[in-house]
Protein backbone atom coordinates (compact mmCIF):
# COMPACT_ATOMS: atom_id res chain seq x y z
CA UNK A 1 0.00 0.00 0.00
CA UNK A 2 3.29 2.36 -0.70
CA UNK A 3 1.40 4.88 -3.28
CA UNK A 4 -2.33 4.76 -1.78
CA UNK A 5 -0.51 5.33 1.86
CA UNK A 6 1.80 8.22 0.74
CA UNK A 7 -1.41 9.80 -0.50
CA UNK A 8 -3.02 9.96 3.11
CA UNK A 9 0.20 11.17 4.82
CA UNK A 10 0.14 14.20 2.18
CA UNK A 11 -3.54 14.72 3.65
CA UNK A 12 -2.84 14.13 6.81
CA UNK A 13 0.01 17.36 5.98
CA UNK A 14 -2.96 19.55 4.55
CA UNK A 15 -5.10 18.67 7.92
CA UNK A 16 -2.30 19.02 10.34
CA UNK A 17 -1.70 22.81 8.53
CA UNK A 18 -4.35 23.98 8.75
CA UNK A 19 -5.33 23.18 12.06
CA UNK A 20 -2.38 23.75 13.67
CA UNK A 21 0.07 26.56 11.32
CA UNK A 22 -0.59 29.86 11.74
CA UNK A 23 -4.29 31.23 11.01
CA UNK A 24 -6.54 34.47 11.27
CA UNK A 25 -9.07 32.40 13.01
CA UNK A 26 -7.91 30.96 16.63
CA UNK A 27 -6.97 26.93 16.51
CA UNK A 28 -10.13 26.05 18.72
CA UNK A 29 -12.82 27.70 16.23
CA UNK A 30 -10.71 26.23 13.14
CA UNK A 31 -11.17 22.79 15.20
CA UNK A 32 -14.88 23.71 15.17
CA UNK A 33 -15.22 24.10 11.82
CA UNK A 34 -13.37 20.72 10.80
CA UNK A 35 -15.88 18.74 13.13
CA UNK A 36 -18.48 21.07 12.09
CA UNK A 37 -19.39 20.93 15.77
CA UNK A 38 -19.25 23.42 18.58
CA UNK A 39 -19.53 27.01 16.67
CA UNK A 40 -21.92 29.77 17.35
CA UNK A 41 -24.67 31.75 15.06
CA UNK A 42 -24.44 32.70 12.65
CA UNK A 43 -20.97 30.35 12.05
CA UNK A 44 -22.28 27.23 12.74
CA UNK A 45 -25.37 27.66 9.66
CA UNK A 46 -22.60 28.79 7.15
CA UNK A 47 -19.97 25.64 8.20
CA UNK A 48 -22.73 23.38 8.46
CA UNK A 49 -24.02 23.80 5.08
CA UNK A 50 -20.20 23.69 4.05
CA UNK A 51 -19.94 20.16 5.28
CA UNK A 52 -23.30 18.56 4.26
CA UNK A 53 -24.85 21.00 1.65
CA UNK A 54 -22.62 23.07 0.12
CA UNK A 55 -24.49 24.12 -3.14
CA UNK A 56 -26.73 25.94 -0.94
CA UNK A 57 -24.17 28.06 0.78
CA UNK A 58 -25.61 31.84 -0.03
CA UNK A 59 -24.01 35.54 -0.36
CA UNK A 60 -26.42 35.80 3.08
CA UNK A 61 -24.32 33.14 5.09
CA UNK A 62 -21.20 35.32 4.12
CA UNK A 63 -22.57 38.37 5.14
CA UNK A 64 -24.27 37.18 8.14
CA UNK A 65 -20.61 36.42 9.39
CA UNK A 66 -19.04 39.15 8.38
CA UNK A 67 -21.86 41.47 10.41
CA UNK A 68 -20.75 39.15 13.11
CA UNK A 69 -17.52 40.42 13.22
CA UNK A 70 -15.95 37.41 11.38
CA UNK A 71 -13.19 38.79 9.40
CA UNK A 72 -13.17 37.58 5.17
CA UNK A 73 -9.59 35.89 6.02
CA UNK A 74 -11.14 33.83 9.52
CA UNK A 75 -14.34 33.05 6.95
CA UNK A 76 -11.33 31.85 4.14
CA UNK A 77 -10.05 29.14 7.12
CA UNK A 78 -13.10 27.86 8.47
CA UNK A 79 -14.73 27.51 5.26
CA UNK A 80 -11.72 25.38 4.30
CA UNK A 81 -11.25 23.35 7.35
CA UNK A 82 -15.20 22.82 7.35
CA UNK A 83 -14.51 20.92 3.65
CA UNK A 84 -11.54 19.36 5.13
CA UNK A 85 -13.02 17.83 8.06
CA UNK A 86 -15.85 16.54 5.93
CA UNK A 87 -13.55 15.13 3.30
CA UNK A 88 -11.01 13.53 5.75
CA UNK A 89 -13.97 12.00 7.77
CA UNK A 90 -14.90 10.17 4.13
CA UNK A 91 -11.33 9.44 3.21
CA UNK A 92 -11.55 7.49 7.28
CA UNK A 93 -14.69 5.51 6.72
CA UNK A 94 -13.12 4.68 3.01
CA UNK A 95 -10.06 3.35 4.89
CA UNK A 96 -11.70 1.42 7.89
CA UNK A 97 -14.09 -0.31 5.61
CA UNK A 98 -11.23 -1.48 3.78
CA UNK A 99 -9.41 -2.97 6.57
CA UNK A 100 -12.99 -4.59 8.04
CA UNK A 101 -13.09 -5.90 4.44
CA UNK A 102 -9.64 -7.16 4.48
CA UNK A 103 -8.78 -8.13 8.20
CA UNK A 104 -12.23 -10.66 7.51
CA UNK A 105 -10.82 -12.11 4.36
CA UNK A 106 -7.21 -12.40 5.83
CA UNK A 107 -8.82 -14.23 8.43
CA UNK A 108 -11.45 -16.01 6.67
CA UNK B 1 -15.79 34.62 -5.94
CA UNK B 2 -16.49 35.12 -2.51
CA UNK B 3 -15.98 36.62 0.04
CA UNK B 4 -14.06 39.51 -1.58
CA UNK B 5 -10.78 38.53 -0.71
CA UNK B 6 -10.53 35.73 -3.02
CA UNK B 7 -11.38 38.17 -5.49
CA UNK B 8 -8.80 41.30 -4.85
CA UNK B 9 -6.76 39.75 -2.66
CA UNK B 10 -3.58 38.99 -4.27
CA UNK B 11 -0.05 40.50 -5.00
CA UNK B 12 1.22 41.69 -7.17
CA UNK B 13 3.21 39.37 -8.80
CA UNK B 14 0.49 36.86 -8.30
CA UNK B 15 -2.04 39.38 -10.66
CA UNK B 16 0.30 39.51 -13.36
CA UNK B 17 0.40 36.13 -13.56
CA UNK B 18 -3.50 35.91 -14.15
CA UNK B 19 -3.15 38.67 -16.80
CA UNK B 20 -0.24 36.71 -18.21
CA UNK B 21 -2.66 33.21 -17.91
CA UNK B 22 -5.56 35.10 -19.39
CA UNK B 23 -3.50 36.39 -22.23
CA UNK B 24 -1.78 33.13 -23.22
CA UNK B 25 -4.43 30.87 -23.09
CA UNK B 26 -7.35 33.58 -24.15
CA UNK B 27 -9.46 32.63 -21.32
CA UNK B 28 -10.13 34.00 -17.80
CA UNK B 29 -8.28 32.22 -15.25
CA UNK B 30 -10.75 29.75 -13.33
CA UNK B 31 -11.54 30.37 -10.16
CA UNK B 32 -10.08 26.73 -9.15
CA UNK B 33 -6.40 27.96 -10.12
CA UNK B 34 -7.46 31.29 -8.23
CA UNK B 35 -7.86 30.12 -4.72
CA UNK B 36 -4.34 28.08 -4.54
CA UNK B 37 -2.99 31.25 -5.07
CA UNK B 38 -4.96 32.59 -1.69
CA UNK B 39 -2.51 33.06 0.88
CA UNK B 40 -0.87 29.32 -0.48
CA UNK B 41 0.72 28.91 2.69
CA UNK B 42 -2.45 28.15 4.81
CA UNK B 43 -4.23 25.52 1.85
CA UNK B 44 -2.77 26.41 -1.85
CA UNK B 45 0.85 24.27 -1.51
CA UNK B 46 0.09 21.11 0.58
CA UNK B 47 -3.24 21.01 -1.47
CA UNK B 48 -1.72 21.10 -4.43
CA UNK B 49 0.87 18.77 -3.50
CA UNK B 50 -2.05 16.08 -2.20
CA UNK B 51 -4.30 16.51 -5.20
CA UNK B 52 -1.23 16.11 -7.46
CA UNK B 53 -0.51 13.18 -6.23
CA UNK B 54 -4.22 11.50 -5.99
CA UNK B 55 -4.54 12.45 -9.69
CA UNK B 56 -1.20 12.33 -11.10
CA UNK B 57 0.85 10.23 -8.87
CA UNK B 58 1.88 6.73 -9.60
CA UNK B 59 -1.93 4.25 -9.46
CA UNK B 60 -3.13 1.24 -11.45
CA UNK B 61 -5.96 3.68 -12.70
CA UNK B 62 -5.29 5.33 -15.60
CA UNK B 63 -5.23 9.39 -15.44
CA UNK B 64 -8.75 8.92 -17.51
CA UNK B 65 -10.02 6.76 -14.84
CA UNK B 66 -9.26 9.07 -11.88
CA UNK B 67 -10.65 12.32 -14.06
CA UNK B 68 -13.90 10.19 -14.69
CA UNK B 69 -13.88 9.31 -10.63
CA UNK B 70 -13.35 13.12 -10.13
CA UNK B 71 -16.60 13.87 -12.37
CA UNK B 72 -18.62 11.30 -10.82
CA UNK B 73 -18.19 11.64 -6.95
CA UNK B 74 -18.92 15.57 -8.17
CA UNK B 75 -21.83 14.87 -9.83
CA UNK B 76 -23.48 13.32 -6.98
CA UNK B 77 -22.34 16.11 -5.02
CA UNK B 78 -24.18 18.90 -7.25
CA UNK B 79 -20.55 20.80 -7.75
CA UNK B 80 -21.64 22.34 -11.35
CA UNK B 81 -17.83 23.87 -11.71
CA UNK B 82 -15.95 20.43 -11.21
CA UNK B 83 -18.56 18.29 -12.91
CA UNK B 84 -18.12 20.30 -16.29
CA UNK B 85 -14.05 20.96 -15.58
CA UNK B 86 -13.56 16.70 -15.18
CA UNK B 87 -16.11 15.79 -17.33
CA UNK B 88 -14.27 17.89 -19.86
CA UNK B 89 -10.56 16.16 -18.77
CA UNK B 90 -11.82 13.04 -18.15
CA UNK B 91 -13.11 13.16 -22.15
CA UNK B 92 -9.93 14.90 -23.43
CA UNK B 93 -7.53 11.92 -21.71
CA UNK B 94 -9.97 9.04 -22.62
CA UNK B 95 -10.43 10.14 -26.14
CA UNK B 96 -13.86 9.25 -25.41
CA UNK B 97 -16.37 11.60 -25.22
CA UNK B 98 -19.79 9.20 -25.34
CA UNK B 99 -17.85 7.13 -21.94
CA UNK B 100 -17.99 9.85 -19.99
CA UNK B 101 -21.33 10.84 -20.99
CA UNK B 102 -22.26 7.42 -20.61
CA UNK B 103 -21.06 6.91 -17.17
CA UNK B 104 -22.89 9.93 -15.48
CA UNK B 105 -25.85 9.02 -17.44
CA UNK B 106 -26.21 5.39 -16.16
CA UNK B 107 -23.32 4.01 -14.09
CA UNK B 108 -24.73 0.50 -14.55
CA UNK B 109 -25.30 0.42 -18.27
CA UNK B 110 -22.07 2.19 -19.06
CA UNK B 111 -19.03 0.67 -21.46
CA UNK B 112 -17.10 0.10 -18.75
CA UNK B 113 -14.85 -2.82 -17.21
CA UNK B 114 -16.57 -4.12 -13.68
CA UNK B 115 -13.92 -2.92 -11.55
CA UNK B 116 -13.99 0.77 -12.55
CA UNK B 117 -17.98 0.05 -12.41
CA UNK B 118 -17.51 -1.21 -8.38
CA UNK B 119 -15.37 1.62 -7.57
CA UNK B 120 -17.27 4.53 -8.75
CA UNK B 121 -20.44 2.91 -6.95
CA UNK B 122 -18.11 2.58 -3.94
CA UNK B 123 -16.90 6.34 -4.29
CA UNK B 124 -20.72 7.39 -4.63
CA UNK B 125 -22.19 5.86 -1.64
CA UNK B 126 -19.29 6.74 0.39
CA UNK B 127 -19.68 10.46 -0.77
CA UNK B 128 -23.88 10.51 -0.61
CA UNK B 129 -24.12 8.42 2.61
CA UNK B 130 -20.89 9.29 4.40
CA UNK B 131 -20.50 5.85 5.18
CA UNK B 132 -19.20 2.39 3.94
CA UNK B 133 -19.61 -1.59 4.78
CA UNK B 134 -17.03 -3.74 4.61
CA UNK B 135 -19.77 -5.72 2.34
CA UNK B 136 -19.19 -2.79 0.26
CA UNK B 137 -15.99 -3.26 -0.21
CA UNK B 138 -15.69 -7.00 -0.54
CA UNK B 139 -18.02 -6.20 -3.71
CA UNK B 140 -15.48 -3.69 -5.36
CA UNK B 141 -12.09 -6.34 -4.32
CA UNK B 142 -14.48 -8.94 -5.46
CA UNK B 143 -14.60 -7.62 -9.06
CA UNK B 144 -10.93 -7.40 -8.99
CA UNK B 145 -9.55 -4.05 -7.99
CA UNK B 146 -6.56 -4.40 -5.89
CA UNK B 147 -6.32 -2.96 -1.80
CA UNK B 148 -3.83 -0.58 -3.58
CA UNK B 149 -6.04 0.79 -6.29
CA UNK B 150 -9.05 1.28 -3.65
CA UNK B 151 -6.45 3.35 -1.65
CA UNK B 152 -5.96 5.15 -4.62
CA UNK B 153 -9.50 5.70 -5.25
CA UNK B 154 -10.25 6.99 -2.03
CA UNK B 155 -7.26 9.75 -2.20
CA UNK B 156 -9.27 10.88 -5.20
CA UNK B 157 -12.55 11.22 -3.83
CA UNK B 158 -11.10 13.20 -0.92
CA UNK B 159 -9.66 15.34 -3.30
CA UNK B 160 -12.92 16.20 -4.60
CA UNK B 161 -14.91 16.09 -2.09
CA UNK B 162 -12.85 18.72 -0.68
CA UNK B 163 -12.93 21.02 -4.19
CA UNK B 164 -16.71 20.50 -4.58
CA UNK B 165 -17.29 21.75 -0.99
CA UNK B 166 -15.19 24.80 -1.77
CA UNK B 167 -16.11 25.53 -5.10
CA UNK B 168 -19.66 25.94 -3.99
CA UNK B 169 -18.86 27.50 -0.70
CA UNK B 170 -16.84 29.97 -2.63
CA UNK B 171 -19.26 30.39 -5.34
CA UNK B 172 -16.45 29.46 -8.98
CA UNK B 173 -18.02 31.08 -11.58
CA UNK B 174 -18.52 28.48 -13.91
CA UNK B 175 -16.80 29.09 -17.76
CA UNK B 176 -17.78 28.61 -21.05
CA UNK B 177 -17.46 25.46 -22.83
CA UNK B 178 -14.25 26.48 -24.39
CA UNK B 179 -12.92 27.48 -20.99
CA UNK B 180 -13.50 24.36 -19.19
CA UNK B 181 -12.04 22.94 -22.61
CA UNK B 182 -8.65 24.98 -22.25
CA UNK B 183 -8.29 24.26 -18.30
CA UNK B 184 -8.87 20.58 -19.51
CA UNK B 185 -5.88 20.60 -21.54
CA UNK B 186 -3.74 22.67 -19.07
CA UNK B 187 -4.70 19.79 -16.26
CA UNK B 188 -3.38 16.64 -18.71
CA UNK B 189 -0.51 18.89 -19.72
CA UNK B 190 0.58 20.13 -16.11
CA UNK B 191 -1.33 18.45 -13.65
CA UNK B 192 -2.44 20.28 -10.69
CA UNK B 193 0.82 21.29 -9.00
Amino acid sequence: MVTADKKRAAYRALQDRILNGEGAASPEQRARAFSNAGLDAPLDRLIGKVATRPTQVTDADFAAARAAGVSDDEVFELVICAAVGESARLYDAGWAALAEATDSEEAG
Amino acid sequence: MRPEILNSGYGTGTKLLFKLIALFSRQPVPDAAKLVFYRPDFYGSLAKEFTHEAMRGPSAWSVGDRELMAAYVSQVNGSAFCIAAHTATARQAYQDGPKVAAVLADLDSAPIERPLRETLRMLGKLTAEGKLSAEDMRDVLASGVSREQVGDALAVCAAFNTTDRLADAFGFEVLSPEGFEAGAKYLLRRGYR
